[in-house]
């Protein structure tokens, strides 16, 4: 697993063997970044600091649930932290997808994760060479200030590369998603 | 459910990632994605688009009583229920905001039948159950609206839509969706706003059926 990313293998470590350290180098990962982004989502100091100590409890109480065949665990940690925040600000739990039934044999494809992971710091290049503006309108609708209207007028909004990118990644979910049973 | 031919439109899913949709159209977008594989797959990429937006933002410390609030919960015992399952027709997300109970319908007229599921100032969403061959009463819309179709089927001026399929309205639609004939028509439909009805009676009725 050491070609897998550090978050990944933190995080298979927590789930797995439920190894605190891993989780210390989670928290002190996650934690400072997912409290920038909600204080830049306009949320204050301790308002965010509640979020987070959820959303990071709920990292390790869910681990069982993650899967890096189909989610990065930034990804992951992004939703997790997402549904708490509306949770609070709405005062009530926010309507989920039912959660896909995990294979009985978790056997793991190592060149999937890595797959992955590969789309994702291309992603993350991609979002790189963004103009400034550009940049900007990505982080504004994923910080939820767009509203559906505005992403839908906005249309260079996923742009191009960002928009290849995750077609790519998607083609890989999809397959892997395949492999999953439910109901 | 390979037969799904109306999918969430991108924007949608997006903004629902990102959070910036209401209750009642959040409901919507969790069914049809619980039914759905494509739009599945369509809402991880958008998660992975928002943890790469995570992942570059810039860190802001946070305090040590919290970090060591967190240390010691983790081995604390936490009784978090279960999520409930599909049952029935009904995906997860709507046996949730059922409490696991059947849902209670309440009579509209002409055999058309509703629940409603959640209400708020920003929108609402219910159940409704059509007869074979009936109309959902001719209705214009404040905002969007989402119909996902949970048994049975319908078609409008916007075409057929059946199990799983979404069918996606707004302020500049008025359409009158008829149930094929055949098995009831259940969906699930959230507006925002309220809807406008242009029958007489309907509209009277509005604020008691609270649509
Ligand atoms: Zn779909
Ligand atoms: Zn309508």
């Amino acid at each position: 697993t050491k070609e897998y990313s550090l978050e990944t293998q933190w995080m298979i470590a927590v789930r797995d063997q439920r190894d605190k350290d891993a989780y210390l180098q989670l928290f002190d990962h996650f934690a400072p970044r997912l409290k920038g982004y909600l204080m830049k989502s306009g949320m204050s100091d301790a308002q965010a600091e509640d979020i987070v100590q959820d959303a990071m409890l709920s990292v390790w109480r869910k681990a069982h649930l993650f899967d890096p065949h189909r989610a990065a665990v930034s990804s992951w940690v992004y939703q997790i932290a997402k549904n708490r925040q509306i949770d609070v600000i709405r005062k009530e739990r926010r309507p989920v997808p039912e959660e896909l039934r995990q294979p009985e044999e978790t056997d793991e494809d190592a060149s999937q994760i890595v797959g992955l992971e590969q789309e994702l710091g291309k992603l993350r290049d991609a979002l790189q060479t963004l103009s400034p503006d550009q940049r900007q309108m990505i982080e504004h609708a994923y910080l939820g200030e767009l509203s559906h209207k505005d992403i839908q007028e906005k249309t260079g909004l996923p742009l191009g590369t960002i928009k290849s990118r995750i077609r790519l990644g998607l083609t890989r979910l999809r397959h892997e998603l395949k492999g999953l049973n439910r109901s | 459910m390979t037969s799904i031919a109306h999918h969430i439109p991108d924007h949608l899913l997006q903004a629902y990632v990102a959070g910036s949709l209401n209750y009642s159209m959040d409901m919507v977008i969790a069914a049809h994605v619980s039914m759905c594989d494509e739009c599945r797959s369509r809402l991880a990429a958008h998660e992975c688009a928002g943890g790469a937006v995570l992942e570059e933002t810039r860190s802001v410390g946070v305090s040590g009583s919290m970090r060591a609030n967190v240390l010691e919960a983790l081995d604390a015992p936490c009784s978090t229920r279960a999520p409930r399952r599909a049952s029935g027709v009904f995906p997860a997300p709507v046996m949730e905001a059922l409490s696991g109970q059947p849902p209670k319908w309440q009579k509209m007229g002409a055999g058309v039948r509703q629940s409603v599921l959640h209400a708020d100032k920003a929108g609402s969403v219910r159940l409704l159950y059509i007869p074979g061959g009936q109309a959902v009463p001719d209705h214009g819309h404040h905002g969007l609206e989402l119909t996902l179709v949970l048994q049975g089927a319908f078609a409008d001026e916007g075409g057929r839509f059946g199990v799983g399929d979404v069918e996606v309205a707004d302020d500049s639609v008025e359409h009158t969706p008829i149930a094929e004939m055949g098995p009831a028509c259940i969906c699930l439909a959230a507006t925002e706003g309220s809807l406008k009805f242009n029958a007489l009676i309907p509209r009277l009725l509005q604020p008691f059926l609270r649509i």
